[in-house]
């Protein structure tokens, strides 16, 4: 599941893939013809639109592709780098940049891959942008409150506007649809030699009605997480649950085919849990956490909560994600001590049951005071990347 | 020179390559924080007194040493890729690009306050037109793709001021 960083691709190996990746980058950047910045600058005065034919066309095909990852369960999206928002500083760097962009025809990347074909305006760029970031850094401590200022996060669009992901790629992609429709009939008229003109209409239209498809299954298609917990809370009938007995004798045979999940909060974890236990809240249970510690089809894996709901749907949502053999816990973490570990209510109960259970709660009481601090599953930490650090 | 690829086609592939890097780096593709990259490490080098009092040099030592970044190797290969791409394309050549009605040394002197600008914009937006607005997109960060509104609003806003560097 990716991210491919850091468990399955070593940090040495990251520059390498950095540089590959970058070659690519940089390679297609240059086809593309971002290497002329009038070719650029024709994008603000309606002659050239190739910079919002590549960007918005690469725009949404990188989108789409997280979000198609990310319902196949391919890729953990809680992991991958967010930009922050800072919203004053976002909307005053992006005005700065658009008259920039203006004044000298380029953009950071797209100036790089002029200067490595030699365009001399491309490597003057370069130089101004080291000198910009020289100034703004001797600047920092004037300019600090208003770069620090309107802190939203890792905010997500889809989130702000309160819409799903696919939604708002599906939004993304009729605007780019519409805008290049538009803008090549523009460009058409302004430009008497357009690139435009030669452009393959048939397999244009073709490729325009492919992507307005995709455009309408992510419309309608439920964001992964809803998706699988809808699903989880309507299979929760199926879910296997173990009496609290049964799962006595496991803790007490310390069983290695055998594993305890507590699906309870961190907090409540780290108080007090049963032997052996791995933490791993429901959020968990959809990422990349659980793959790793989940994996092992031949372990039976007991899901437990407060209660015995909880844990069925967390067992629910495993089953969905990936992992086999599950069950839950009757009666959940508080049932299981009330029964077993301080048991009440033994009246009724048969003799055979009242010895076992006198045993029980000796040795599990035992075992739950020698792990007193439980050992928390490591949360994989979201991948820290962009450019402003 | 041969002819520019299709933009569609460019642009299908460039999304290619930055989901590949979301998906094995878990991060996007960038361009400035290269450029940043080369100034905090020079003057964390050269004035490492100087830098520790700002926080602006200070935070980016935290972040490692910044001509290790992953951002440093990726610019490496940008501009060998950029390099590869114009000598099969037969685009190799030393020039000034400029509008018609401008010289050579406004042209120059245009793309270094350009460049400077884009520098200091770049750090308020957490990144430019690639890490920002490409890569903030394709991860639907609000913050990615306000700072993309505001460049391309910006850049038609003064376009038509600025047309006689151009058309």
């Amino acid at each position: 599941m990716g991210p491919l960083v850091p468990d399955i691709i070593t940090d040495q190996m990251n520059l390498v893939i950095a540089l590959l990746l970058g070659i690519a980058f940089g390679f297609v950047l240059e086809q593309a013809g971002f290497s002329s910045s009038r070719k650029l600058t024709g994008l603000f005065y309606g002659t050239d639109f190739t910079v919002l034919r590549v960007f918005f066309t690469a725009g949404v095909t990188a989108m789409s592709g997280v979000i198609i990852l990310t319902q196949m369960g391919w890729l953990d999206a809680d992991l991958i780098y967010i930009n922050p928002m800072f919203l004053q500083s976002a909307i005053v760097g992006g005005a700065i940049m658009g008259v920039g962009f203006v004044v000298g025809g380029f953009c950071p990347g797209t100036s790089f891959c002029a200067a490595a074909v030699g365009r001399i305006d491309g490597m003057a760029f370069a130089a101004g942008g080291l000198l910009g970031i020289f100034a703004f850094g001797e600047a920092f401590p004037w300019v600090e409150n208003l770069y620090k200022a309107g802190s939203k996060g890792d905010l997500l669009v889809s989130t702000a506007l309160g819409i799903s992901n696919g939604q708002f790629a599906g939004i993304m992609i009729g605007v780019a649809v519409v805008a290049f429709i538009f803008t090549t009939r523009v460009e058409k008229r302004v430009n008497a030699q357009s690139g435009a003109l030669q452009f393959p209409v048939t397999r244009h239209r073709i490729a325009g009605a492919v992507l307005v498809v995709l455009a309408v299954i992510l419309f309608f298609v439920p964001d992964r997480k809803a998706r699988l917990t809808a699903e989880a809370a309507s299979t929760m009938n199926s879910v296997r649950t173990m009496a609290p007995d049964e799962l006595a004798i496991h803790i007490m045979d310390r069983d290695p085919k055998f594993q305890l999940v507590d699906v309870r909060d961190a907090t409540s974890f780290g108080k007090t849990t049963l032997p052996g236990a791995i933490n791993m809240p429901a959020s968990m249970l959809i990422g990349k956490e659980s793959r790793n510690s989940l994996a092992d089809s031949r372990t039976e894996k007991v899901f437990f909560g407060r209660d015995t709901a909880e844990g069925i749907r967390a067992a629910a949502l495993a089953r969905l994600t990936g992992s086999e053999n599950v069950a839950a816990l009757a009666g959940g973490f508080e049932g299981f001590m009330a029964t077993v570990v301080n048991p009440r209510g033994l009246d009724g109960a048969d003799a055979d049951t009242r010895v076992f259970r006198a045993r029980a709660s000796g040795e599990i009481a035992a075992m739950i005071r020698q792990s007193s601090a439980p050992k928390p599953v490591k949360a994989i930490r979201r991948v820290q990347g962009g450019c402003g650090g | 020179m041969k002819n520019y690829m299709n933009p569609y086609l460019a642009g299908f592939l460039l999304g290619m390559v930055l989901l590949a890097t979301i998906f094995i780096s878990g991060r996007g593709l960038g361009a400035s924080g290269a450029v940043k990259g080369v100034v905090t490490g020079t003057v964390l080098a050269v004035a490492p007194g100087h830098a520790m009092k700002n926080e602006f040099y200070a935070a980016a030592k935290a972040h490692g040493n910044p001509f290790k970044d992953w951002l440093m190797f990726e610019m490496a290969g940008v501009l060998m890729g950029a390099f590869i791409s114009g000598i099969m394309s037969d685009r190799l050549k030393f020039f000034v690009e400029r509008g018609p009605r401008v010289t050579s040394g406004v042209r120059i002197l245009g793309a270094a306050i350009g460049g400077a600008l884009f520098g200091i914009g770049a750090q308020f937006g957490r990144g430019c037109t690639s890490g920002a607005a490409l890569s903030g997109m394709a991860v639907l960060s609000a913050g990615g793709i306000l700072t993309m509104m505001a460049i391309f609003g910006s850049a038609y806003a003064v376009a038509f001021f600025l047309r006689k560097l151009w058309i």
